[in-house]
Formats: structure tokens, C-alpha cells, sequence
């Protein structure tokens, strides 16, 4: 089963973050948003990993596996909430 | 009306993936297409219901392919016990891994895994009171038998309805087990595509709008609704379920590669 | 530390010479995207190229076809490790697209519709290695390939193949697009496995 949907940036970010990323909220620096990142549009057929805001469609974050690195883009967050 | 435990009453200890090494402890034929795996895994921390891990084969001159597979069952490991995973491979025709693990694997063997993964798309036992309405295209009821038989296993009295499309009788995965846990808290709804037992009245086809809509909880019971299979079924399903109602943020779906 | 899995021996992996490091020969069309895809009508659809001064050149789809469609044969090779060898195109020449714009820029920037973004080298745009790509394996672009229309720039990986193509501005740095921007190499060439920053 070739794993294409879901949330799957969390479980990338969960390998790198030592917060619990699996509730994190975020909130859209487009359209102001919060919600969980759980809640993205997140297109994993790509060369990266795209989660898009569900409310406005703007790049929230990005994840590329480069094998012995990843470069991670939470550019499109103004925000990230991670509980302790 | 429904209730959310507060989030301070949910104690979760944080599973990370990590790699593991397993050692294949029995095969098992599970359809006339795919095997049940049950694995020993020595350092298996034990996994929510939904989750699934990344199988990792290495050739000879260092070549690795990886595919992910769901868990139909975990155990953790204890002392002097390793722990347990289970999973269900279906082969893909002219596959690279699926044939390798469906045919060749022997008890014995030895796997690389990592995992536990996928944190969203599980189901934890008294997490909520809304009931659950899971829908499974062929392969993809493998994360969802994980999730009715953790809600077996806990005593969770949350209702449960599983709608289940398969092509014959002959394809229906963990069939025995599924057929135990049916009863007053889960429903078992079977869907044959081909062929449909004999001696039945069930009909034979693919499910329509209509059929679906019939044969799922309505939106209006607000269930939370766990949809996996092939992306075409997925995206089909999905549809619609918005369609009817069911607003998206309660809608979790998993999808696998492959033909629609 | 991996160790061999006993008895796997992997897809049937042959030398090639015609493939770049790290690429993987395929016979299908994976389909790949960093969002939904954009349904664009041919009757909408317009190319415009921007330069510096502001001047654009615009195309609507039956003037575009009228600079004059071509085949080509190209292999063609995707960042995550897919190729296909010779793929039948037909698109125009963007020597023709490029042909009566002014601009002292060497830099361009695809656009798609959609959003996405994809820099380029002028250069590398034109004399025969680029195209506005409108049929693929003899049919139409079909949308979830970047039809109708879409760059093809087969000399490098080819995200740089922006689809769902709108346009170009002339830029003068080589400002990263949308990947390059998320950690994909600035410039992308497969025979030198320019993958990532």
C-alpha cells in the first residue's frame, strides 16, 4: 500500500520535532486561519510534501526528503502551536 | 448530544517512529491475492488502531525499495515477550515488493520496518461518543479491522458501522474475525462487486451515489468517518460523503497508489 | 544499518546508459502536483511573456498554435527518480515564443495557472531546447499532465517543466520559483544529479 494521503506531514514533522506535532495548530498567514495542521490539504504526489491552507488554498508548509536531510518550509504559517 | 474528554484528561504517551527489525513468524494465506503477515518484533512499542509502518527490503547490492503497509493488529513488546505485528499484503500485479512478500517470505526472515505512522488517521477508544461510520475498498479495510477490533478489545460501547466493498466472497480479508466482532456495536455491511455468496439475495455490483447513501450513517448522526482504499474509491467515496452532508473535517481518509 | 533481505533482488534494474544517476526507467506517466489541478479552458487560455519595461506579448491558444506546432522526442527525467525515454511531444518552439522580445534580463520566471513558479535561464529556454508543450504520447495534454498547455524543458529535471504554462516574466536574478524556493537546486541538471540545495 503505497501511503498517499493523510496526514502525513505531521508524521514527517513527528520524526524531527521533539513536540508532539500531532495535535499542532498553525495559523494561515494568508488567510489568518488556525486550525490543526492535521486539517491542511496536504498533496503528497510531488516532489515534496504541500499542505495547503483548506480555507484560502495558500502553501502553509513544505517537507523534501533529501534522504540524509529534509528541508522543511513553515513559511506559510505565521504560527505554530505545539503543546508540551 | 456528544462530549469530548477535556485534553488534559487524555493521558497519550507519545509513540516516535524508529526503525525496528522483524522476524517473519508466520504467513498465512488471507485471499486468493494477498497474505497476512504476523511479524516478532523484539523493540515494538505497539501502535493506535489506523496506523500503519514502512516495510524496507534491501537486495544484495544494496538496492532498497520501501512500501507502506497499515497494521491490522499490534502488541507491544513486554519483558520476555517480543511484540507483534500484524499486517495483510495484497499482491499488485507485476509489483516489485508485493509479489516478494506475498510469495517468498518464509517464517524466519527478517524485515526492516519503521514505524509506528500515520497519527491521524486512527482511532482511540473513548475519545468520543459520536459514532463511527468506516467505509473499506478491498485492501483497504486492513486499517479499519485495526480500528473495530480496538473497539472490541476496549469494550467501547460507541456505535460502529463498517461498509465493506469487495469484489467475491473469496476477497474478504480477516473474514472470520470480522464476522466475530459483528454484533450489537458493530455493523458489518458487505458490498460484492462480481459474486455475492450463494444462496444469497444480496445483489452484485459496484456501489452507486445511492446505494452508498443508504448504506451509511446519514449526516446528520454527525458520525466520524474513516474511508480507505484505492484513490479512485477514496475520491469517490469522499464526494460522496460531502455530497451528503458529512462536513470535510470529519471525513479521514487514507488512499494507496495504484489503479483507480 | 540495513542488511540484504534474504531472497529479494529488487525490480529487474538495467544499465543504462541513456538514463542520469539515480533515475529509474518507467513505461507509464506518474502524475505529479503541488496542488489542484486547474481547468482551463483553450478558449481563456492566453501565454503572455512580461519584460522589463513592462511590455507584454500575448498569445491567445489558436495564436500560439500558429507560430507553428512540432514534434519532438525527449527523454524526460522527474526529480523523484522516474524517466521516460523517448516521449513523443508536439509544442512550439520557444525561439518562436521568444522571438520579438526585447529584454536585457537572462532570467525568466514560468508561470503557471495555479500559482505555481519555476525560474529558468533564458539560455536554457531557447536554440532548439524548449517548447510550449500541447500533445503528449500522441493525445492532447490531458489537465492532470498540465494541459493544456505546459513547458517542457527536457535538459533539466523536469519540475522546471512548469504546467498548466501562463507565462514568463524576464527577470534579472535567478530568483527561485515555487520548489526552488523549498529546497530544490536552483538550476536542475539530472547528469549532474542537481537535485536539491
Amino acid at each position: 500500500m503505497t501511503h498517499l494521503d493523510g496526514n502525513v506531514l505531521a508524521g514527517a514533522l513527528s520524526e524531527i520535532f521533539t513536540a508532539d506535532v500531532t495535535t499542532a495548530r498553525g495559523r494561515c498567514a494568508g488567510c489568518g486561519r488556525t486550525s490543526p495542521l492535521a486539517e491542511a490539504m496536504v498533496f503528497t504526489d510531488a516532489p515534496g510534501l504541500v499542505a495547503r491552507c483548506a480555507g484560502c488554498d495558500q502553501v502553509l508548509a513544505t517537507f523534501v526528503d533529501a534522504g540524509d536531510r529534509v528541508m522543511v518550509s513553515l513559511a506559510g504559517l505565521s504560527a505554530v502551536e505545539l503543546r508540551r | 448530544m456528544s462530549t469530548e474528554p477535556a485534553a488534559s484528561a487524555l493521558v497519550r504517551p507519545r509513540i516516535r517512529p524508529a526503525w525496528h527489525v522483524a522476524t517473519v513468524a508466520e504467513t498465512l494465506r488471507e485471499t486468493p491475492t494477498a497474505v497476512r503477515l504476523v511479524l516478532d518484533v523484539p523493540t515494538w512499542p505497539g501502535s493506535e488502531a489506523g496506523a500503519h509502518l514502512d516495510l524496507r527490503l534491501t537486495a544484495p547490492d544494496g538496492y532498497q525499495a520501501s512500501r507502506s503497509y497499515s497494521i491490522a493488529a499490534s502488541t507491544p513488546a513486554a519483558p520476555g515477550e517480543p511484540g507483534r505485528v500484524v499486517l495483510a499484503v495484497d499482491e499488485v500485479p507485476d509489483g516489485e515488493v508485493s509479489p516478494f512478500l506475498v510469495r517468498d517470505v518464509r517464517p524466519g526472515d527478517q524485515l526492516e520496518l519503521h514505524g509506528p505512522l500515520g497519527a491521524f488517521f486512527v482511532w482511540r477508544p473513548g475519545q468520543s461518543t459520536r459514532p463511527v461510520q468506516l467505509v473499506a475498498g478491498g485492501s483497504g479495510v486492513v486499517p479499519l479491522y485495526a480500528m473495530a477490533a480496538s473497539h472490541a478489545a476496549a469494550g467501547d460501547e460507541t456505535p460502529f458501522r463498517l461498509l465493506y466493498s469487495v469484489r467475491t466472497p473469496d476477497d474478504v480479508y480477516f473474514a472470520d474475525e470480522l464476522a466475530a466482532l459483528a454484533g450489537p456495536t458493530l455493523g458489518l455491511d458487505l458490498v460484492y462487486t462480481r459474486r455475492a455468496p450463494e444462496g444469497t439475495a444480496d445483489g452484485v455490483g459496484r456501489l452507486t451515489r445511492e446505494s452508498f447513501a443508504a448504506r451509511v450513517l446519514p449526516a446528520a448522526e454527525r458520525p466520524r468517518v474513516y474511508v480507505c482504499g484505492s484513490t479512485g474509491f477514496v475520491e469517490t467515496v469522499a464526494g460522496w460523503l460531502q455530497e451528503l452532508g458529512h462536513a470535510a473535517g470529519d471525513i479521514h481518509t487514507e488512499r494507496f497508489g495504484g489503479l483507480t | 544499518m540495513s542488511f540484504a533481505t534474504r531472497g529479494f533482488a529488487g525490480r529487474r534494474r538495467e544499465r543504462d546508459d541513456r538514463l542520469p544517476p539515480g533515475q529509474t526507467l518507467v513505461q507509464d506517466w506518474p502524475v505529479l502536483s503541488a496542488g489542484p489541478t486547474p481547468q482551463i479552458d483553450t478558449g481563456d487560455w492566453e501565454l503572455t511573456v512580461r519584460d522589463e519595461t513592462g511590455t507584454e506579448h500575448r498569445w491567445s491558444w489558436d495564436e500560439l498554435l500558429a507560430l507553428g506546432v512540432e514534434d519532438v522526442t525527449v527523454d524526460i527525467h522527474c526529480v523523484t527518480h522516474w524517466s521516460r525515454l523517448g516521449m513523443e511531444w508536439r509544442g512550439v518552439s520557444l525561439d518562436k515564443v521568444f522571438e520579438n522580445v526585447e529584454s536585457e534580463h537572462e532570467f525568466v520566471m514560468a508561470h503557471s495557472y495555479g500559482g505555481y513558479t519555476t525560474n529558468v535561464p533564458l539560455e536554457d529556454l531557447l536554440d532548439g531546447r524548449a517548447w510550449v508543450a500541447v500533445e503528449a504520447d500522441g493525445a492532447p495534454l490531458h489537465p492532470e499532465h498540465g494541459g493544456p498547455a505546459r513547458l517542457l524543458v527536457p535538459h533539466l529535471y523536469f519540475w522546471k517543466s512548469a504546467k498548466w504554462l501562463r507565462g514568463f516574466t524576464m527577470m534579472p536574478d535567478n530568483e527561485p520559483g515555487f520548489w526552488e524556493q523549498y529546497g530544490y537546486h536552483i538550476y536542475g541538471d539530472p547528469w549532474k544529479e542537481e537535485r536539491y540545495w
